[in-house]
């Protein structure tokens, strides 16, 4: 729990007083039976009826302070646990924010997104619980303890065998159940689930008609984690009666010993009376404790899933800044360059112009887990300013390829350079700088067009914003809508065509002018009119960035200044469109399945 | 002005209860089982307390103890002490029981209406938002309800217990202890009120965090891609802000409700005490009833106190019910007529159809084709001109504003949605996979399907190659990132071979399919598509060139109609749109 109460520190003062203030609200209420006492003795005995008023009085005192204690005991408690709750969630967030592909790939986001909403809240209200009785119910399990001593010795020992007793039931079942807890928890993620895949595959599932199975598959789900709540809801539930058991047992020992103790005349009645009243008093804490701990016990599974996900190392290491190292890897690397026009000494690749070049030196890649490398053996030089198309089958590594340029996952073997440096020497955010991604997924965020448009400059002036609708063919789009810029998306682009959305990621990813610009498949959903004028007009867009494009068609790379044909993780062949023509029997085989009359 | 918004809050939150106390009902026989359980174990509790005092009256002082007589009460509460554990533990089972069972009927209730709710309504909510419904809301308001079980139940019995124990000491002190209770009671009242209110604020803050965390995480690629990484922390800093405002005054208001009764409480005790001493003095009363009160006083009003703390929690339980119970009673799309669509030829028609998402925006109008058993249509236009609007409407997702669509001389709008969708076999360009195996996701058109009928249509689509490379075959699970885009357009391609209907609908379902294999499940296609109407969207003209009959949309309006060479040689949009893919 360590990584977790770091985010408690900052409410040291409020942990500490709120458990504090419940104590005294405790203690203030120890002295009632004193005070009702004294009524009885001296006010009854004596007929004092003002004497009476005046312990009444103080009675009512009591129950004022007792108020304000309390209150201010909530207050700090609910200060402490709210504000150790958003602290949690914010670091969380941040957390994964850190993450690398491959850590996300791994841990999967639907899990992500319950570690930060319904845990963090199971675990707020379990800390607000704790920090107000967690404290109060042991004080006066103890404080009893130690008044029965002040009694009688002997009869003070069965509070001693009694409460480590309690402890090791109470205590037992926490235990046990915190791994059922963790079983509710995993059938509650199916539940959740399934109700989140019949959401977004609503139109396949009514097109299919199956609903009805759906919902017999849901109840299945369903009842799975009612029979397994109710199985944990069993086992808890022997919580009370246990504890019950226990301490009448202990009552019923300590009566007889009383007893004993009367009949030779080493105590009272009235001590009788007060030890009973102090074992009484046990019992109404321990059934508090007891269900505090049933709450205490879900949080705590709550609190280390959370722990968890915030022990994930982020995945990959950057350098503090950017520094040369990658030079001597391209020495390193040097030799393996088949296939290109002329080898290039490595400070050449920077070049003028604003675009970066790129070069692949013997690049393996497997994804983690993985049987075989998605990538091997990939060598390739992109000069500043050229537009590199990439072409081969469903799987043939097309997306891998490109997503390790802006390292958004670490090669094996080999290195990826960019300007000249291996990427790996980039410190964190300076590679991405320069490049501009545009994935597969046209993934769109509620808000405005133009807050989504400045994803990747935060300042960019509407003119700019312009420009680049421009260049990405979504100018028409934008004008379309009411409120332009303005226009409001819904969560995840919802009101948007496929098309548009595609042409309004390009934008996005043109607004913060990138030097490497990489549309991986980004133009699927538009037509070859479209597409046509969206290539024309990057590439006469002004700095002439470095352009990948990932493409299952030959229309979009044709006029590519070199394309690499991928065929199963491995380059098949690279060149122009004319050259690849004639040597390339894989590039001759997609060209022509699609330009049929040209054979 | 105040007065009204907290009557609303309080008439919306009895409505809310209402409806749970409906759910509540079904389970009327465990409900009674519960109620006599807690009644018996809490006189039962009651009771062994009066049997030690009875023992420790038998110890009176030295050499005048009675151990026979103890040895006799210590039996008896023994076996009472075995016989209320017993007893305890059924009854908790038993509102566990009716709890979980209450949530497991809520939870399916909202899964069944959102599989009928109108698709206008899925799209205009986040799946976020209606997840949280489903799950978190249904959850708290599983744990409000579960503590109002097991103590509103064992309190209400207590207090009743206690008078009756209370009466039997001295009726004018318990008339004056229910009379001041209700004190206790309007204390926990006005608090509640006023609570409500900010937890509703908590609640949809809560939702809002949820919405955004689901985008940001969700997308957390993106994110990365465009170093978004700090402003979403400060988006996500300014909700989780906010949320930690209204949380502070949802949690601490509601926690006063506590402290404000026991301070009651207290005060009523000090009454007792007030009034009982002087009845003493007065005769009417001894110093044993009075402290026999005092302790009664003291049990009648604890229940209470857990009662106010139960009302809140159960205040909190009942704003996310009422969030649950908003979806729950979302209007459901319109009914189907009882007709039903037997196997058809293949004969659409749509005449003169109106559409549009937003009333303010027209989008389709005055749209007709007809399309005669076994055409291909190819719907084909720039992106947003209307072409995913048109299965919307010929799957009946949406139903069109006015017009008729006909399939076999049958108005699909008085025919079963199933029966409906029962002719159509969709590829849709986003494709969605169930996270199962991919046996399960392929049968799922045809769930009796053979293994031979499967390998067949997996070999036609070409999908049977990568599947066997899975590691378990046709038994892999398939999770988000297993297969390629490609390959799952290939199993939802591989779906629809499988169960072969009349009519087909193709949304740009060869997108993410390389030219090669796409080239190679062409062969497949037009064996699936022969004899089938069939509708095509797609901008990949190889897929639409053998289409029967072209259709090109532009702003919701067709502007061509042919085929392939008659539109060429008419020179317009489509010839325009053609040569653009030789253009440099």
């Amino acid at each position: 729990m360590k990584k977790l109460t770091v985010y408690l520190k900052d409410y040291r003062k409020e942990s500490v007083l709120a458990p504090l203030f419940k104590m005294l609200e405790a203690l203030f209420d120890l002295f009632v039976p004193l005070v009702v006492a004294a009524i009885i003795d001296r006010g009854i005995a004596g007929g004092e009826r003002s004497y009476i008023l005046q312990m009444c009085g103080l009675l009512v005192l009591l129950a004022a302070i007792g108020l304000t204690c309390s209150i201010t005991a909530q207050f700090f408690a609910a200060k402490a646990s709210v504000g150790f709750a958003a602290k949690l969630r914010q670091a969380l967030f941040d957390h994964i924010g850190t993450f690398s592909f491959g850590t996300l790939d791994t841990l999967g986001t639907n899990t992500l997104i319950t570690r930060m909403t319904s845990d963090i809240n199971q675990v707020q209200n379990g800390l607000n619980l704790a920090l107000r009785l967690l404290l109060r119910s042991p004080f006066i399990v103890f404080g009893a303890m130690i008044m029965a001593f002040t009694i009688d010795f002997t009869c003070a020992l069965v509070f001693v065998v009694a409460i480590p007793l309690l402890c090791v039931v109470v205590f037992g079942i926490m235990l046990v159940s915190i791994p059922m807890f963790r079983k509710v928890q995993a059938g509650l993620d199916k539940v959740l689930g399934i109700t989140r895949e019949n959401l977004t595959g609503v139109r396949v599932i009514r097109a299919f008609n199956k609903e009805e199975s759906e919902i017999g598959e849901f109840d299945q789900r369903n009842e799975t984690l009612t029979s397994l709540q109710k199985f944990v809801g069993r086992f808890s539930a022997l919580m009370n009666p246990v504890t019950y058991v226990i301490i009448n047992v202990a009552t019923i020992v300590l009566i007889q010993q009383g007893a004993l103790k009367v009949q030779m005349g080493s105590l009272t009645q009235g001590e009788v009376v007060a030890l009973y009243n102090y074992m009484a008093q046990i019992l109404v804490e321990l059934v508090k404790l007891a269900n505090l701990i049933i709450s205490i016990t879900k949080a705590l599974a709550c609190a280390s899933r959370v722990e968890k996900v915030l022990e994930v190392e982020p995945g990959m290491v950057y350098p503090e800044s950017g520094t040369v190292q990658g030079r001597t890897a391209v020495k390193a690397a040097n030799g393996a360059e088949q296939g290109m026009s002329a080898p290039e000494p490595e400070n050449s690749v920077r070049q003028t112009g604003n675009g970066a070049g790129v070069t692949f030196r013997d690049v393996t890649f497997t994804y983690e887990g993985a049987g075989a490398p998605s990538l091997s053996e990939i060598s390739f030089t992109a000069k500043s300013g050229q537009t590199i198309g990439i072409i081969g089958g469903t799987g043939s590594g097309k997306t891998s390829l490109v997503n390790l340029i802006p390292r958004f996952y670490d090669v094996q073997e080999g290195t990826v350079m960019v300007d000249g440096r291996d990427v790996r020497s980039y410190a964190k955010g300076e590679l991405l700088g320069l490049i501009g991604v545009v994935p597969q997924r046209a993934a769109l965020f509620e808000g405005t067009i133009r807050d989504n448009m400045r994803w990747g400059k935060e300042d960019a002036t509407d003119e700019e914003i312009w420009q680049a609708l421009s260049v990405a063919q979504a100018k028409e789009v934008v004008e379309g809508k009411n409120g332009q810029l303005d226009f409001h998306l819904e969560q995840g682009g919802r009101n948007l065509s496929g098309g548009q959305k595609q042409r309004l990621t390009i934008a996005r990813a043109l607004v913060k002018k990138p030097r490497i610009l990489i549309l991986d498949d980004s133009a699927s959903a538009l037509d070859f009119a479209t597409d046509a004028a969206l290539r024309k007009a990057i590439r006469e867009m002004e700095g002439s960035a470095t352009v990948f494009i990932v493409s299952q068609r030959t229309s979009s790379i044709r006029y590519a200044d070199r394309i690499l044909v991928l065929d199963d993780g491995k380059l098949a062949g690279q060149g122009t469109h004319e050259e690849l023509l004639e040597t390339c029997e894989v590039y001759q085989e997609i060209y022509y399945s699609q330009y049929p009359d040209k054979r | 002005m105040a007065q009204k918004k907290s009557n609303n809050a309080n008439s919306s939150s009895n409505k809310t209860l209402s409806k749970v106390l409906h759910y509540i009902g079904q389970y009327k026989f465990l409900l009674v089982l519960s109620v006599i359980l807690a009644a018996v174990t809490v006189i039962l509790t009651l009771y062994v307390p009066i049997l030690f005092g009875d023992a420790i009256d038998d110890i009176v002082a030295k050499g005048q103890v009675d151990f026979d007589l103890i040895a006799f009460y210590m039996k008896r509460i023994a076996v009472l002490v075995i016989l209320t554990a017993v007893l305890q533990w059924l009854m908790n089972t038993v509102n566990n029981r009716i709890t979980y069972h209450i949530v497991r009927d809520i939870r399916a209730k909202a899964f069944r209406r959102i599989q009928i709710l109108p698709l206008s309504y899925l799209d205009g909510h986040s799946t976020g938002d209606i997840v949280s419904r489903v799950i978190a809301d249904v959850d708290q308001f599983t744990d409000g309800l579960l503590m109002g079980f097991t103590q509103l139940f064992t309190g209400v019995v207590t207090i009743v217990a206690t008078l009756v124990f209370m009466l039997s000491k001295s009726v004018p002190i318990t008339v004056l202890v229910v009379l001041l209770t209700p004190i206790s009671f309007l204390v926990a009242r006005f608090i509640a009120t006023r609570t409500f209110h900010m937890f509703r604020m908590q609640s949809e803050t809560r939702g809002k965090q949820t919405a955004l965390t689901e985008e940001m995480i969700g997308n957390q690629k993106v994110v990365k891609a465009f170093g978004y990484e700090e402003r979403a922390k400060e988006r996500f800093a300014a909700i989780n802000r906010d949320l930690e405002t209204y949380s502070l005054k949802a949690v601490f208001y509601s926690s006063l409700t506590n402290p404000a009764t026991r301070c009651v409480n207290s005060l009523i005790y000090a009454a007792v005490a007030l009034v009982g001493a002087f009845f003493v003095i007065g005769g009417t009363l001894t110093v044993g009833g009075l402290s026999v009160l005092l302790s009664y006083a003291n049990q009648y009003t604890k229940p209470f106190n857990d009662i106010s703390s139960v009302i809140t929690e159960l205040q909190n339980a009942l704003a996310c019910a009422s969030r649950v119970f908003e979806l729950i009673e979302q209007e459901p799309q319109t009914p189907d007529a009882p007709e039903v669509l037997p196997s058809v030829q293949g004969d659409v028609e749509l005449k003169n159809v109106f559409f549009s998402y937003d009333k303010n925006k027209r989008l389709i109008e005055d749209f007709s084709i007809h399309a005669k058993p076994g055409m291909r249509i190819a719907i084909v236009g720039p992106t947003g001109c209307g072409k995913t609007t048109l299965i919307n409407l010929l799957m009946r997702f949406y139903d069109a504003d006015s017009g008729s669509i006909h399939v076999d001389g049958t108005n699909i709008y008085d025919v079963t949605r199933h029966s409906l969708r029962a002719n159509y076999g969709m590829v849709l360009q986003e494709t969605w996979l169930k996270n199962a195996t991919v046996r399960e996701n392929i049968t799922i058109g045809k769930p009796d399907a053979t293994e031979e009928e499967l390998i067949t249509a997996a070999k036609e689509a070409h999908s049977y190659e990568f599947i066997r490379r899975l590691p378990d075959g046709f038994d892999t699970v398939l999770t988000d990132d297993s297969v390629s885009q490609g390959q799952k357009q290939l199993l939802c391609i591989t779906r629809v071979m499988l169960c072969l209907p009349p009519m087909l609908i193709l949304d740009e379902a060869t997108s993410s399919i390389d030219t090669r294999t796409e080239l190679q499940i062409q062969e497949a296609f037009q064996k699936m598509m022969k004899g089938r109407t069939s509708f095509i969207v797609a901008h990949r003209l190889s897929t639409i060139r053998t289409a029967d009959v072209i259709i090109v949309m532009n702003e919701g309006h067709i502007i061509e109609q042919g085929n392939h060479e008659t539109l060429l040689n008419k020179g317009g949009f489509y010839a325009k749109l053609y040569n653009s893919q030789f253009a440099r």
